[in-house]
């Protein structure tokens, strides 16, 4: 079994013991194993990072094995500088959401961790599938853990938001299988992703293929107009759930863009991409304004992750290296700063059980320390310079003004909202006096949120201040991607 | 005089007929009320019979015997060793709810299901109209004696009532359709019908006219849409271990049936009940799916949630004749039974967690009655959800892997129409996957009625765990399950 298999299964695995530790009169052994499987597993994606060779645009760490002969199906997986970042970050990820679940959670303790630890298996399985069924599997296999999620240990409202979450990514991601057959047939039998990039498609096979994946990944980024269930679960999800939809989850759409739409639909990719780009625009610069009038945190926070996914998508369509990287950054800076900021709401909700701004106010007299972790959350939120938010917005912007002067305005207004529904988040919640006898009762962090937040912020600044790392590996596969994109795949005209 | 070749090719239904009087006769002198000696000779008897038809099928050849009536091949004897197991599983998730309900005084239940068994094994190996038609009646028969097991259950004689009935009417449609047959082609012999169509030397329309008739009887029993309504009835009144019963290993032998009539004797017809199962897809699809939502009643749930699936795997039998070409033949006939085999073994799950959690004077057939099973038993809901996940079609379950074949054959004819059907099976798998999260949604999310812990019998457990394992384990590596189909359904077509 290879390093990048063992990063897939070990969660995996961990989680399936977990899911076996029965009631939960072992809480307490169940927290532990939880944390050193998800450690444990983080620290098997450490040596993929110092073998990782950057000068290539090339597939590494690939391991193929036959998997279902009859449709020659097989268990490929590999990296590329698009999804090493993603996969590191989900290891990264799951291990805080163990260490943020740790006495908040205490009703079926083991299905919790269980499903956290599974989910990050198939999460990172989904970035390094390179099969159009593995990729598959364990992208809708994802769906199994978190609708389970946000139904156990949800909100009020929690049922409503897991149906609506089960079935409207179910939705997008159905069409995307058709497309998948279709892929399957055209290229004479093979499920091989890479195969299929380099397979000459008609116009017409690549518009449908561009928007059968499109229906999957667009739902999933979300993208406006079809953002509408983000909100929702977001609010009724645990705080562990939201962080990982945020910080995780939602990459897996637009890096299907990258993997599938991209290099497979070329000319319909850029046929279409000025509906990207628009849908983009909208995405950032209206649903800021509609997070800048939210009552609920949780709301706000999910509607300006739509605005910054709304960047994400934006970079990749105008096709520059620019957009395309800064795009990458930014997928990778939002899970950690939106993922952040979800469980800074969860510091708080855990306290004071609201997640209304107005039942807030002042919180900064009664818990300094938490305070100061939020504004550094809030500051990135904003696309602060020296913090993660800033770098990628940065390239993204440079990226849009290269291609067109008015595109690179429409998204820097955008930083303007963002400063502003976050800066004013912050100010009604953390700051002046105290608002009510809830916020003089508070307590500030304790070590175990201390830490939790700590190495976010870390994660946050190293990457606002020394972004090298994350471009460097990235560099070689975005201009690989690029080329390949630039070059149609029409069939030549006699 | 037998010869050699007729006894291979029927020992194992000589074996099963035997043990079944031996059974019947040694039941005589038992008295207890749970019938624990007959029940161990059962399951004794399918294993045995199991055994020998899975070595059977691993030998891979064709024999015929008889002159011709009856075939053993890898397509037939797989379906027969699965049927067995199934049987097996059956029995031992119903026996305490039978037992509870005073349905073992007799040992009835046992025989008839041998019995029953029997008349599948002759459906799967027939190669004669005849044949096949006395299986099935041996099967319904069987069937009909089952449902009505508790002559005091108003419920359950309503059932068995329609059942029979309706029963009746289809095996009349089949007859008469196979009458036809046999007046235009002058044999019931199914490769000398073959022959005589091929040859186009036979009057197309009364073909068609009877063919009409085929296909209706073969939609009453298999149950699909529109003449689906005995299921959601009979689903719902028969005692739930009848139920299984009657919904689970019949279905293997309804396909077996589908293949040696449709394909076997009537491919040179292909274009014509091509066209008749894909409306009946459709209507299955739509009928099943929708009515399923508005259920509250969770065995009615299921039969309509298996009106659905059978009109998936329909779907799969109408992409094998593209313009006249067979080559997508075999993946469109192999995937149809993948979806089925696979469709069953989930379907013994589902139905194994209703059965156990009836109790005496509790039938637990209402959705509401698995609330909070999570926190009751969470093996129990494990399994459960692994089987609704199945039955919806998400991965890695074996559920997905069977759409994906069904859809693979009909997106590979390549044909606008297949394509499109495809993308109506998809859309309305979304709406299945409503109804079968919800009972996900009861067990998980919803606090329970009662605080009690469910308890099962040892034999009970191990089997239920086994079996969601299973689901899990051939959805993670369904390549073997998909090599033995395909195999099989070459073999077939082969002959």
């Amino acid at each position: 079994m290879g390093l990048l298999s063992l990063a897939i299964w070990m969660p995996i695995a961990f989680g399936v013991v977990l899911l076996a530790f029965g009631r939960d009169e072992h809480a307490r052994g169940v927290r532990w194993v939880a944390l050193i499987g998800s450690v444990a597993s983080f620290l098997v994606t450490l040596p993929l990072w110092s073998r990782f060779q950057n000068g290539t645009a090339a597939m590494q760490f690939v391991e193929k094995e036959r998997w279902i002969e009859r449709f020659n199906i097989h268990y490929h997986v590999g990296l590329d500088g698009i999804s090493f970042w993603l996969v590191l970050l989900t290891a990264f990820i799951t291990v805080i959401v163990v260490i943020s679940a740790w006495e908040v959670i205490t009703e079926r303790v083991n299905q919790y961790m269980g499903a956290f630890l599974i989910l990050s298996g198939l999460m990172i399985g989904t970035f390094s599938a390179l099969d159009g069924i593995l990729f598959y599997t364990f992208f809708e296999a994802t769906l199994i853990p978190m609708y389970l999620i946000i139904g156990i240990w949800g909100g009020p409202n929690k049922i409503y938001a897991a149906f609506e979450f089960f079935i409207y990514t179910l939705l997008g991601s159905l069409l995307m299988l058709v497309a998948l057959i279709y892929l399957y047939n055209k290229s004479g039998g093979s499920f091989d992703i890479l195969t299929w990039h380099k397979l000459p498609l008609s116009g017409q096979a690549q518009t449908f293929l561009f928007f059968a994946f499109f229906s999957a990944f667009a739902v999933k980024v979300p993208m406006w107009p079809v953002h509408t269930w983000l909100p929702d679960v977001h609010v009724e999800a645990p705080t562990g759930g939201s962080a990982v939809l945020a910080a995780i989850m939602l990459k897996l759409g637009a890096y299907g863009f990258l993997r599938f739409s991209m290099p497979i639909a070329p000319d319909a990719s850029h046929e279409w991409a000025w509906l990207m780009i628009a849908l983009s625009l909208i995405a950032v610069i209206y649903v800021g304004l509609v997070a800048l009038v939210q009552q609920d945190m949780k709301k706000l926070v999910a509607y300006s992750s739509v605005a910054h996914m709304g960047f994400v998508t934006l970079g990749f369509f105008i096709f520059n290296e620019l957009g395309v990287a800064g795009g990458i950054v930014q997928m990778i800076a939002h899970g950690f700063v939106s993922g952040a900021m979800f469980l800074c709401i969860g510091v708080l909700y855990d306290r004071v059980h609201s997640r209304q701004i107005a039942d807030y106010g002042g919180v900064v007299n009664t818990m300094p320390k938490f305070a100061a972790f939020a504004l550094l959350f809030a500051m990135a939120n904003c696309g602060l310079p020296a913090t993660a938010g800033f770098v990628g917005e940065w390239m993204v912007i440079l990226g849009a003004v290269k291609a067109n002067f008015w595109l690179g305005v429409g998204a820097a207004t955008a930083l303007i909202f963002g400063a502003a529904y976050t800066l004013w988040m912050y100010k009604r919640v953390y700051l002046g006096s105290v608002g009510n006898d809830h916020v003089k009762e508070l307590s500030d962090i304790n070590a175990r949120e201390f830490l939790m937040l700590a190495l976010l912020a870390i994660a946050v600044l190293w990457m606002g201040l020394y972004p090298k790392p994350f471009t460097d590996v990235m560099n070689a596969s975005v201009d690989g991607l690029l080329q390949h994109v630039s070059i149609s795949k029409l069939p030549k005209l006699p | 005089m037998i010869d050699k070749l007729s006894w291979m090719t029927i020992y194992p239904e000589v074996v099963l007929l035997i043990m079944t009087c031996v059974i019947a006769l040694l039941d005589l002198a038992s008295t207890s009320p749970r019938r624990t000696g007959t029940y161990i000779l059962t399951l004794l008897t399918l294993a045995i019979v199991a055994v020998l038809t899975g070595f059977n099928a691993s030998l891979g050849k064709t024999i015929y015997g008889f002159g011709g009536m009856v075939v053993s091949d890898p397509m037939g004897n797989w379906l027969k060793c699965f049927a067995t197991l199934a049987l097996m599983v059956t029995l031992v998730y119903g026996r305490p709810y039978a037992g509870d309900r005073g349905m073992l005084q007799g040992g009835e239940m046992f025989t008839m299901s041998l019995l029953a068994l029997l008349g599948m094994f002759v459906m799967m190996s027939g190669s004669n109209f005849l044949l096949i038609y006395l299986g099935l009646e041996l099967l319904t028969l069987s069937s009909y004696a089952l449902v009505a097991l508790r002559r005091d259950n108003a419920v359950a004689s309503e059932a068995a009532m329609k059942y029979f009935v309706l029963g009746a009417m289809a095996s009349g449609f089949l007859l008469y359709g196979l009458s036809m047959m046999y007046g235009a082609t002058g044999s019931l012999d199914i490769n000398e019908v073959f022959k005589a169509i091929a040859s186009r030397q036979v009057n197309h329309q009364v073909l068609v006219f009877g063919l009409v008739f085929i296909v209706a009887g073969l939609a009453f029993k298999v149950g699909a849409a529109p003449f689906h309504m005995w299921v959601p009835d009979v689903y719902q009144g028969a005692p739930t271990a009848v139920t299984l019963m009657i919904g689970a290993a019949p279905e293997l032998a309804a396909f077996a049936i589908i293949i040696r009539l449709l394909v076997e004797g009537l491919l040179p017809l292909a274009i014509d009940w091509q066209q008749m199962l894909a409306l009946l897809a459709i209507a299955s699809l739509l009928v099943g799916n929708l009515a399923a939502i508005a259920q509250s009643n969770l065995k009615r749930m299921l039969a309509y949630s298996t009106i659905a699936q059978m009109g998936f795997m329909l779907l799969g039998l109408v992409a094998g004749v593209v313009n006249g070409n067979t080559y997508n033949a075999q993946f469109a006939y192999s995937a149809a039974m993948f979806y089925i085999i696979t469709y069953v073994l989930t379907t013994l799950a589902s139905f194994g967690i209703i059965l156990l959690l009836a109790r005496e004077g509790f039938e637990s057939e209402e959705i509401t009655d698995l609330a909070g099973l999570n926190q009751r038993s969470p093996l129990y809901a494990g399994v459960m959800a692994i089987a609704m996940f199945s039955l919806a079609g998400i991965p890695p379950l074996v559920g997905f892997y069977a759409k994906l074949a069904v859809l693979q054959a009909l997106i590979a004819s390549g044909q606008g129409i297949y394509i499109g059907l495809a993308v109506f099976a998809v859309v309305m798998s979304l709406i299945g996957a409503f109804y079968y999260i919800r009972v996900v949604k009861v067990m998980y999310f919803d606090a329970p009625v009662t605080a009690s812990t469910v308890s099962a019998p040892r034999d009970v457990r191990t089997v239920l765990t086994l079996n969601g394992a299973l689901i899990l384990i051939l959805g993670i590596l369904p390549g073997g399950l998909m090599t033995l189909c395909a195999n099989a359904i070459v073999a077939t077509l082969a002959t």
